[in-house]
């Protein structure tokens, strides 16, 4: 009996996994519980009082609530989009670069700071942008005032949105980069002989070649509505921009583990959950049915 | 450089497509740089703003001090821990929960059942709170295993591997079983060393990872000498400069005297990540590919 000692076999290697998957990802669920009570940490999570949608309703009244929403969604699609698009256009760009050599040290230097942490960026960044930083020598230098980057309301999305785009285009242009290589160059040679100019044929050769992979990230951007990059706002941030730069993730960190509100955090962390869910699930279903990928 | 059929105007668009690529290159290089060229200079010439790529009164003595600076230290030696032992513990789960999920179900019925459950933990969780709080009941709180136990098995690496090891025909493994080889061993000497390229990918993420990480070493540790580094460095670094930020100072004088000692702090920081890089890049690529973009 070959195979069912085979079977077994299997078990015994994913049992670790297993268990691990279950002790920290599985159980933490029974947890979301504490969205419906009143959770004192004494009483713990089977001796603190019921209270059913209450801590919804209050979430629902606090007139914070809405900002944090909204500054999330705004901010994470405006990412979803422009690490669409800013990493298409650069792939496009360097793709008709004809030195292999030039090449190959353009991509290796736009990829690094993708492996550089928030923390570390975060670092640079208020070097860059404080008031005696490089940004402002050149905006005073230029006779223009000041700019209190990340201590605007204005201004703080804006540097959010940007430096995301700056620290991924490198390594989102990896996919594009791959599709393109992926083009027949025969019909490159059919166009060109056809007396197609470099325009057209990016717009009938280049474009058409790759729209299944611009389809599919746009598929899959759907799923990550939800998260704005709790690490970068997180490292970022300060009471002063709280209006404009606060999301959900980095709000429930604030009054679940420091202000010691458990049940109304977890209340917001299960609305995002929730919500994240449907549009994971949602952007796989069209990434199969637009661009017929499956994650497995 | 140029081929004879191009016209001047193709070859003047060429040209200034390389200068705008270039530009977006040292666009990335940029900050990074200046945070080395700082930690390089003198303290007075970073004050008066007079540093920007080029060090001005060049010195190392911002790095004889981190030589000093036991604290540093501690929490580096705490990230390289932490690297070797969660590496070794994502690259073993990854590979016991990678290998058999790659079988067809007609070899491992209950395969489809747990790749559900492994799929489900990476599209829904409990959030932070349930989260912390599982921590704290396994007891790991303020050890190096709070910060290598909760994410012990990488679930997107998983799936990457398993979808490598499914595009390694079926006869491959066949063959080894008619060898007597059992389970494991076709495992160990037969589809590991053919994923090489692979295993090695998602390694290198696991590793960057662990690096990076931060979050976890703030709330999960509470004696300052088990935090790791990033977490060192953002209360030292980061959050001071923030807190400047908010009260409105606009110069804290004591805090410019500790700018070249940050920079150098961050950019020592910054080594492993570049030392790893070059191995790292060779093959992100094809994991990424493969994973990503299927027939």
């Amino acid at each position: 009996m070959r195979t069912s000692r085979n079977v077994w076999g299997y078990y015994l290697m994913l049992t670790p996994p297993i268990l691990l998957v279950l002790i920290y990802e599985i159980f933490p669920l029974f947890g979301l519980i504490i969205a419906f009570q009143d959770f004192v940490p004494g009483k713990g999570m089977f001796g603190s009082t019921f209270v059913g949608l209450d801590n919804f309703i209050y979430m629902f009244q606090l007139k914070e609530s809405s900002q944090i929403f909204y500054n999330t969604i705004f901010i994470a699609v405006s990412k979803i989009v422009l690490n669409l698009i800013v990493p298409l256009i650069f792939a496009l760009m360097l793709n008709e670069v004809l030195q292999n050599t030039l090449k190959r040290w353009i991509q290796t230097i736009v990829y690094l700071p993708h492996f550089m942490s928030w923390v570390i960026l975060a670092g640079v960044l208020t070097n860059l942008l404080a008031s005696d930083g490089i940004f402002n020598n050149i905006i005073t230098a230029l006779g223009f005032e000041s700019i209190f980057f990340l201590g605007s309301n204005t201004w703080f999305p804006i540097v959010i949105i940007g430096s995301d785009v700056w620290k991924e285009f490198g390594f989102n242009a990896v996919i594009f980069l791959a599709a393109l290589t992926a083009i027949n160059p025969s019909l490159y040679e059919a166009a060109k002989i056809d007396g197609a100019s470099k325009f057209h044929q990016l717009r009938y050769v280049t474009l058409p070649g790759i729209a299944p992979t611009i389809v599919l990230l746009a598929c899959l951007g759907v799923g990550k509505i939800m998260n704005a990059g709790f690490e970068q706002i997180f490292n970022l941030y300060n009471p002063a921009v709280y209006a404009s730069g606060d999301i959900i993730d980095t709000y429930v960190y604030r009054i679940g583990l420091t202000q010691h509100q458990y049940g109304l955090a977890t209340a917001v962390g299960t609305l995002k959950s929730v919500v994240g869910f449907i549009l994971v699930v949602l952007s796989w279903k069209l990434a199969d049915k637009w661009a017929n990928y499956r994650i497995f | 450089m140029f081929s004879k059929q191009q016209t001047f105007g193709e070859k003047v668009t060429y040209v200034l497509l390389l200068i705008a690529l270039i530009l977006i290159t040292l666009a990335c290089l940029a900050p990074i740089w200046h945070m080395v060229a700082i930690s390089l200079s003198d303290n007075s010439a970073v004050s008066a703003g007079q540093v920007t790529f080029i060090p001005v009164g060049f010195t190392l003595t911002p790095y004889e001090f981190i030589l000093q600076d036991q604290r540093f230290f501690q929490a580096f030696g705490v990230s390289v821990q932490r690297v070797l032992l969660g590496g070794a513990i994502n690259f073993i789960m990854t590979i016991l929960a990678a290998y058999p999920l790659s079988k067809e179900t007609s070899e491992f019925p209950a395969r489809n059942k747990i790749m559900w459950i492994f799929i489900f933990t990476m599209m829904f969780n409990g959030g932070l709170i349930p989260w912390y709080m599982t921590i704290k009941m396994t007891g790991v709180m303020d050890s190096i295993w709070a910060l290598v136990l909760p994410g012990a098995v990488p679930v997107f690496n998983v799936v990457l591997l398993m979808n490598f090891f499914r595009a390694i025909p079926k006869e491959v493994g066949e063959a080894a079983k008619i060898d007597g080889a059992g389970i494991f061993t076709t495992m160990w000497k037969v589809y590991i060393p053919m994923s090489m390229a692979s295993i090695a990918t998602v390694t290198l993420f696991s590793i960057v990872h662990h690096w990076n990480a931060f979050f976890d070493g703030m709330i999960l540790i509470n004696t300052p000498s088990g935090q790791p580094l990033q977490t060192y460095i953002r209360s030292l670094v980061v959050l001071p400069a923030l807190a400047d930020m908010s009260s409105g100072s606009l110069e804290d004088l004591m805090k410019l005297s500790e700018k070249t000692f940050n920079a150098a702090k961050i950019v020592v920081t910054m080594i492993p990540i570049l030392l790893v890089y070059p191995f790292l890049q060779r093959y992100f690529v094809t994991g990424i590919t493969l994973g990503s973009v299927k027939e």
